[in-house]
């Protein structure tokens, strides 16, 4: 098992390698230049030499690019041009919020799509079956946007105001995650108040994981409906209780492990959207207002954080498959 | 947006190639075409998408009003919250300059197609041509095909990993703020779906016996690759492609609600019109639904028909 962690982890080396390169690149052909950014569009030569000067920019690209990669290995991203503040302690700061809606977005993808996909298999063609179907197309058709404020103007009031400001009752900060910082300092009201402003954002995010999981769901527990060892099982009259569990479900829900790990890391730019229309507090709302400013340090450090993890995700999802699938340990 | 394509998703459409042998012997395609006609998905993708075509060609003859002019400005004030909704003389009623809204719909479609084939043609040709290169060389370049291929897929992986909306921000970011920007930033994070798939399928092709029969007859490489394998290999091809059309409207939508969208807002656009609706949404929400409608039916559209196509082509999905 450790032998396979550090494995995948030497692996992931060239992958991120790979991923500076592009992002220096980018940086590279962003339009005007850090220079102009700095000195907006009237600097005269001189000035922008003398700019490049101090950032190192007259020196040969791959010199530019080593220090590039070690101020990325430092975990120095650079300043956010909208509050002076280095953008790792911005993320720092706003990544609990985002992970709190992330886990509670993925919660209810899980706790919904998967019964709800295995219903629609048990029962294919039958209403439970057309209706999760459908919905799941509906689901992915509908800009996450849109649904957002549709759910923000219907269902707004009920769950507390959102807006600039509005998280209302506030616990004192342990670990930054509003709803555990409350149960944990016994601030009840402060934790369902946070709990509450989860839901709505939530639902708005878990829609496309959801559709998603309910038809890879269904999908997989057809397949293995079909398959002959099923039949052994129920020929050999093995209790259907104990076929649906240990032999359909733990078949089925392989590939949907797989896809649950990848939609988490592709939740984060959902929450780009959703967070915007809730004015909430994490990382999205941040990158929004990132884009509208041009600050390009934080839309740098939010592309290479959010491979930093989609890689992480994907190895723990590697390694919790090897727990599940003793097929895979062998190799 | 494209989060639904996960690796494992575009590699299980790619393996749909290699199972070619019918039991009736008909060719694959016109055996999934035989199930296409009796999917009932298929039909509604179909009709809807008809009717958006249609719409997107005389749309603009049929309007009542132009586009853009702003006939009932006066009537409308939009600091005031106030908004004229649905009636006789306008169907949709107006938005927040005092035009009318049915002709901007009728109107904004041809746009929006525009948007969703254009980005998704960006996709499809420059993946494409990342595929074919990448497939030649693993299944007929041996060992430093392989390499070559590997070192391609590791790029293509990544661009993958990257969330496509952040994707096509960052390409957004590149090239200022127009409609070719638009197209091109989703365009772009097509490239890498229809790379990997099109290798997929082609590998999935490499090893089937015709290709072995033509490299015994001594054909040159570069032959089998573009008259056996390649043609063999487009099916989830076509069928990526459509359900792409339904995501590129989607995020298109998305990236102008960013504020990274077309900035002529007098050319009307689906999606720049629901971006721009939003702000007005606790007053008058009637003025995002329309469009909001509008794409959603439309995507649909694709999806079905693009999903109805792979279910007719993966025989284990057929019941």
């Amino acid at each position: 098992m450790l032998r396979l962690v550090v494995r995948r982890l030497l692996q992931l080396i060239p992958t991120l390698l790979g991923l500076s390169v592009l992002l220096f690149i980018w940086l590279n052909r962003l339009p005007g230049g850090p220079a102009s950014a700095i000195l907006g569009e009237r600097a005269t030569e001189a000035d922008v030499a003398r700019i490049n000067r101090a950032l190192g920019l007259d020196q040969p690209i791959y010199v530019q690019y080593g220090r590039f990669l070690k101020r990325l290995l430092d975990l120095d991203l650079g300043t956010s041009v909208q509050t002076g503040q280095p953008v790792w302690d911005e993320f720092v700061l706003r990544f609990p919020a985002t992970v709190e809606l992330s886990v509670a977005a993925m919660l209810i993808a899980t706790v919904v799509g998967i019964p709800l996909g295995y219903l629609a298999a048990r029962k294919r063609g039958g209403w439970i079956d057309v209706a999760s179907v459908s919905g799941s197309l509906v689901g992915i058709c509908i800009p996450v946007f849109f649904l957002a404020q549709l759910l923000k103007g219907a269902f707004g009031e009920i769950f507390g105001t959102f807006g600039r400001q509005s998280t209302g009752i506030d616990a004192t900060s342990v670990t930054g995650f509003a709803v555990l910082d409350g149960l944990l300092t016994g601030e009840l009201d402060a934790a369902w108040d946070a709990l509450m402003h989860l839901v709505l954002p939530g639902i708005a995010l878990a829609t496309i994981p959801l559709a998603v999981i309910v038809r890879m769901t269904r999908a997989s527990v057809l397949e293995v409906l079909g398959e002959d060892y099923i039949r052994t099982a129920e020929s050999k009259g093995l209790e259907r209780r104990i076929v649906r569990g240990r032999h359909v479900l733990r078949n089925a829900l392989l590939p949907v492990v797989t896809a649950v790990g990848l939609l988490t890391g592709s939740l984060l730019s959902g929450a780009v959207l959703t967070e915007s229309v809730f004015t909430f507090g994490g990382i999205g709302s941040f990158i929004r207002t990132a884009i509208d400013a041009r600050d390009y340090p934080v839309l740098v450090g939010f592309i290479m954080f959010i491979a930093m993890i989609y890689v992480l995700i994907n190895m723990v999802v590697d390694l919790a498959y090897s727990v599940i699938d003793p097929r895979v340990r062998v190799h | 947006m494209s989060l639904i394509t996960t690796t494992s998703k575009i590699d299980r459409l790619a393996q749909l190639t290699a199972k070619t042998e019918t039991a009736s012997g008909a060719s694959l395609w016109r055996e999934a075409m035989r199930r296409m006609r009796a999917s009932k998905m298929a039909i509604i993708g179909a009709v809807i998408i008809a009717g958006f075509v249609l719409l997107a060609i005389i749309g603009p003859w049929i309007a009542p009003y132009g586009p853009t002019e702003q006939t009932w400005r006066g009537e409308v004030f939009s600091n005031r919250g106030e908004f004229v909704g649905a009636r006789a003389e306008n169907w949709f009623g107006l938005d927040h300059l005092g035009r009318d809204l049915f002709s901007r719909m009728l109107v904004g479609a041809r746009q929006t197609l525009l948007v969703g084939v254009v980005s998704m043609l960006i996709g499809l040709l420059i993946g494409a041509l990342v595929g074919i290169v990448s497939g030649a060389a693993a299944t007929l370049g041996g060992k430093a095909g392989r390499r070559v291929d590997d070192a391609i897929m590791r790029v293509t992986d990544i661009l993958l990993a990257l969330p496509s909306l952040l994707l096509a921000v960052s390409v957004a970011a590149v090239m200022g703020q127009s409609l070719t920007t638009v197209m091109i930033a989703v365009g772009v994070v097509q490239i890498p779906v229809f790379a990997r798939l099109l290798r997929g399928s082609m590998l999935a092709q490499g090893g089937s016996d015709y290709v072995l029969a033509a490299r015994s007859l001594g054909i040159r490489k570069r032959r089998i690759v573009l008259t056996q394998i390649l043609p063999n290999s487009l099916s989830p091809v076509i069928v990526q492609a459509t359900l792409s059309l339904a995501t590129a409207i989607i995020e298109a939508a998305a990236l102008s609600y960013l504020g990274l969208g077309n900035p002529d807002p007098a050319v009307p656009e689906w999606g720049v019109m629901l971006s721009q609706a939003q702000r007005f949404f606790d007053n008058e929400p009637m003025m995002s639904m329309y469009p909001a409608v509008g794409i959603v039916i439309t995507a649909l559209g694709f999806t079905l028909l693009g999903e109805a196509m792979r279910e007719a082509l993966d025989p284990k999905l057929r019941g």
